[in-house]
């Protein structure tokens, strides 16, 4: 889709630097006009709750900072001589090049010479990056097929049984990206399989990359992100993957989404049931205790919610508040812009949800149009909770309702190890909504008038 | 001065100032050199990236209260909108004024309309933005892939304020033209001055206008003890306020850098005196530019009388913050103009500064009347030569070597995004974001205390540093000595 935005929750194709980034000891150059790198990591990864520049990212990505002379006489040389110094000055495990509009407008060919210092045996890779060529989420597939084809490449599987790589959410562009990963690899290394992460802490980085075509199978967990990477690692190296749309949140969804991992990797059947036993006892240890609060308080809390997201993060929580928790959704607001066949997918995913959200999912990447539809009808008199950014955190402010980080522009919010999935997160999700409402104000049993 | 209103673009820096981006040596041999713009730009073979004039544009435009903001850009040149809506709130806030919301919508350019022109879809979301937002005037920024497609942005805007009866109002800030990104507070300042600054009604004599970011209130204050109104430009301004600045009675700067293209017009077109003083950053600076408003206002007796009252009153704790802060070394890595000023509000404050980085140097200003108007110049004279002195459009990779080196007690940085790095360094920085925080008598102190509070939590910095690691490889770090490495090989 084409359409204008007001109030955007995602970047351009060339904010993939940050996928770049969130491989351990890689290393974007970005061959670009001057702000386009620093515009990227501000809305991106300031923005998603102040994430820095890490080890190499901020104000120390290289940078070709397209001039005039370039545009008018072309940057190849300019990218040769950038790309030759940051061989020298900086210490990375990978390079990959990510252009931008004026360097692809020009007809700057980065990936030929990218492909020269590689064929000198330097690890990079060339990609093509403009930004009028699509979002982050087109971008962040553009570098992981870049990688996959230049930098892993042609190579005969070593199938080792029991490995997987799994292929999820978009670093920076879901905040809670490092937690989020970290909490998936701990659940599928408790049904006793070894994990390729990929990106992030808990990620061995590139040699996790040169590993994937000897994976047992591929984990595609997102409602449509990282299906064509699926089928082109099925292509390249014969390994079949899982699509598996939901991001699991709460114990009903990461029980049914270990069940169903176990299975298609063909892990025996006690082994993951004994870890659900385990798992689902604690969970519902907490959940109870939690009881007599929610109890108590009923008329005090919210009970009707909006939320905000890309479709993964979307459905993923929406689904554990409606099934887990009781809440009734009002809005489903999906801002990740897919189109085709993937946005079909959404609608799959969707469709899946129950009948409780029916007529009530949009997807929609201009914000002005979210507001607008929020607006209209949040005027019920009903205590809501606002799940999103910081655009629905101003809003929730006027309408007297709860909010809750969900998705970037997170401005007003530090995220660190915070995650919403699995087990763990679920319970994480419903102590930040109830915690959240003690800070608006003096809540107690004794106070229902403060309700509108 | 080369200000040319009759166009519909500003003429660059790069060409208008002489504005570079590399220099290592010494003040006063930057001066020199400057003085006859003996000074080129040299580019580096290897750099980090920089910032855009589109970013800086977008700084002053989106904070026009009552004005909306068409960008005609792919979507990842304004998808960092969010935080400038969110700093709008938060200085709305500061200042006691009502909450000012960004207003914008960008045309998201797709790659089709870098084939078959974005023109009808710019007409449209300028009547989108008309009908959501109300404004009392449109701005349009362009940027690099509308530039080099070549859409003519000016045709439409003037369709388009014929149309609606508002003004449309481009601006041409595309990133790859001009080395310097503020080329960007040129462009905004330009587009201004031709399209809603009318010529005054009337004169407003106790009216400054004052060239800043949505900083805090710290002018008013220091105004008010002169009888005079602060008129705050351009961020948070109304679409009125703008019009009305050429009534003011003088011009005054946060930043000299910042305002120098506007200030020197309202001298040039309608003779509102540009202030020829330093900034009022440090005592004695701020002492000049009292008697410099004074002057052009008639109220030198009175400016005598502040002074020595303020210098009475805060001299107990300026006392105080020098003996707490004496012996500690400074780095400032900021600016043009405003790394003068905070060196020497540095130095004021007891600090011994070891160096100072400027992120660009303009060779001259726009105003013909120059005078106290060359901030390095102002610094040399109140301090002396500062023989640590470098230029470079921010590059960490080259800044860690210099710091490394002298390592400092404490740094002192304009730009987010700059700090962490001596942190990283084990070495406490100040950001001064809120670049009206330190202002005035006032402004010292609280700068000096600031400084101390950082210099007190430094346990966090050491941590940091003791577990960090650097991108940066064993030769650049540990064996080539020379931080200037990559601009040398571009000279032969």
């Amino acid at each position: 889709m084409s359409t204008i935005i007001e109030q955007p929750r995602y970047s351009c194709a060339l904010s993939a630097l940050q996928t770049v980034l969130a491989i351990p000891r890689a290393l974007p150059i970005v061959h670009a006009g001057p702000g386009c790198a620093s515009k990227a990591f501000g809305a991106v990864a300031g923005a998603a709750g102040y994430q820095g520049e890490g080890f190499g990212g901020g104000a120390a990505v290289t940078c070709t900072n397209t001039g005039e002379e370039d545009v008018v006489f072309g940057g190849e040389n300019k990218l040769r001589k950038t790309i030759e110094g940051a061989l020298k000055v900086l210490d990375g495990d990978l390079f990959v090049v990510v252009s931008g509009c004026t360097s692809d407008i020009v007809g700057d060919d980065s990936i030929h010479v990218a492909e020269e210092y590689r064929k000198k045996g330097y690890p990079i890779v060339g990609t093509e990056t403009a930004g009028f060529k699509g979002n982050n989420y087109y971008g962040h597939e553009i570098v992981e097929r870049a990688i996959i084809e230049e930098f892993v490449g042609d190579v005969e599987p070593q199938v080792r049984k029991g490995l997987v790589n799994v292929f999820s959410v978009v670093p920076y562009q879901d905040p809670f990206w490092r937690g989020d990963l970290q909490e998936i690899k701990g659940l599928l290394k408790g049904i006793g399989l070894e994990v390729n992460i990929l990106y992030g802490y808990e990620s061995k980085g590139v040699s996790e990359w040169k590993d994937i075509p000897n994976a047992q199978f591929n984990l595609v967990l997102s409602p449509w992100m990282g299906v064509d990477i699926g089928e082109l690692l099925k292509k390249k190296y014969e390994t079949p993957y899982l699509h598996y749309q939901v991001l699991p949140v709460g114990a009903q969804e990461t029980s049914q989404f270990l069940r169903t991992v176990g299975e298609f990797a063909g892990l025996p059947k006690e082994q993951v049931e004994t870890v659900i036993t385990k798992e689902e006892d604690v969970f519902y240890q907490y959940l109870i205790s939690i009881t007599d609060f929610i109890a108590d308080l009923r008329n005090n809390l919210p009970h009707e919610f909006y939320t905000v997201a890309d479709s993964a993060y979307a459905l993923g929580t929406s689904k554990f508040l409606v099934e887990e928790l009781g809440f009734i959704p009002r809005g489903v607001y999906i801002i990740d812009d897919a189109q085709g066949k993937n946005a079909k997918l959404i609608e799959k995913a969707v469709d899946g949800l129950g009948k409780e959200f029916q007529g009530l999912v949009r997807i929609e990447a201009d914000g002005g149009h979210i507001e607008k539809d929020i607006r209209s009808k949040i005027n019920s008199g009903k205590k809501s909770l606002l799940l999103g950014s910081t655009w629905e955190k101003n809003l929730a402010a006027e309408t007297a309702s709860e909010h809750l980080f969900l998705s970037i522009p997170i401005n007003d919010g530090v995220v660190v190890n915070r995650t919403y999935l699995g087990y763990k997160g679920g319970l994480r999700l419903l102590e930040d909504i109830y915690d959240g409402i003690f800070k608006n104000g003096n809540i107690a049993r004794t106070t229902l008038t403060t309700l509108g | 001065m080369s200000i040319n209103l009759s166009n519909s673009q500003v003429n660059i820096r790069d060409s208008r100032l002489g504005s570079i981006t590399s220099y290592h040596g010494d003040a006063q041999t930057l001066i020199d050199q400057s003085k006859d713009r003996a000074l080129h730009f040299r580019n580096r073979s290897y750099s980090q990236c920089s910032d855009c004039s589109q970013g800086c544009a977008e700084t002053l435009v989106y904070h026009i209260r009552g004005a909306a903001v068409v960008t005609h850009a792919p979507i990842g040149c304004n998808a960092g909108v969010s935080g400038q809506n969110y700093t709008a709130r938060a200085v709305s806030v500061a200042r006691g004024q009502e909450i000012h919301n960004v207003h914008m919508i960008s045309t998201n350019i797709q790659e089709k309309d870098t084939v078959y022109g974005g023109l009808e879809k710019l007409r449209e979301t300028i009547q989108e933005a008309y009908d959501r937002f109300s404004p009392s005037a449109i701005f349009v920024t362009s940027s690099c892939a509308s530039g080099i497609v070549g859409d003519d942005i000016e045709s439409v805007t003037c369709e388009m304020e014929n149309e609606l009866g508002i003004p449309v109002i481009p601006v041409f800030c595309e990133g790859f033209k001009s080395r310097v990104w503020t080329t960007g507070f040129d462009a905004a300042y330009h587009s201004i001055l031709r399209k809603l600054v009318k010529p005054p009604q009337k004169k407003q004599k106790d009216l400054v206008n004052i060239f800043n970011f949505q900083g805090g209130d710290t002018f008013s204050s220091l105004l008010k003890k002169m009888n005079l109104r602060s008129n705050y430009l351009v961020p948070l301004a109304t679409v009125e306020q703008l019009a009305e600045m050429s009534e003011a009675a003088v011009s005054v700067h946060m930043c000299e850098t910042l305002g120098t293209y506007i200030s020197a017009a309202l001298e040039e077109q309608y003779g509102v005196p540009e202030v020829k003083a330093p900034a009022p950053f440090g005592v004695e600076w701020t002492d000049k530019w009292i008697r410099a408003i004074a002057k052009e206002t008639g109220r030198e007796k009175l400016a005598e009388k502040v002074i020595a009252q303020e210098h009475e009153r805060i001299a107990p704790q300026l006392q105080e913050i020098r003996e707490k802060l004496k012996g500690k070394k400074v780095y400032v890595f900021a600016g043009d103009s405003f790394a003068h000023s905070l060196a020497n509000l540095a130095i004021d404050v007891g600090l011994e500064l070891v160096g100072i980085t400027t992120l660009h140097h303009d060779q001259k200003v726009d105003n013909t009347n120059s005078e106290e108007l060359i901030t390095l110049d102002n610094l040399i004279k109140s301090r002396g030569n500062i023989t640590e002195f470098s230029v470079c459009n921010k590059q960490p990779y080259e800044v860690i070597k210099i710091l490394k080196r002298l390592r400092p007690d404490v740094m002192i940085v304009r730009h987010q995004g700059l700090t962490v790095l001596s942190a990283k360094l084990g070495i406490p920085a100040i950001n001064e974001g809120d670049a009206n925080a330190s202002v005035g008598y006032d402004g010292v102190i609280k700068f000096g205390n600031r400084v101390y509070d950082a210099l007190r939590t430094i346990k966090f910095e050491k941590n940091i540093a003791a577990h960090v690691k650097f991108p940066y490889s064993k030769w650049w770090l540990e064996e080539e000595p020379d931080p200037f490495y990559f601009e040398k090989e571009e000279e032969k």
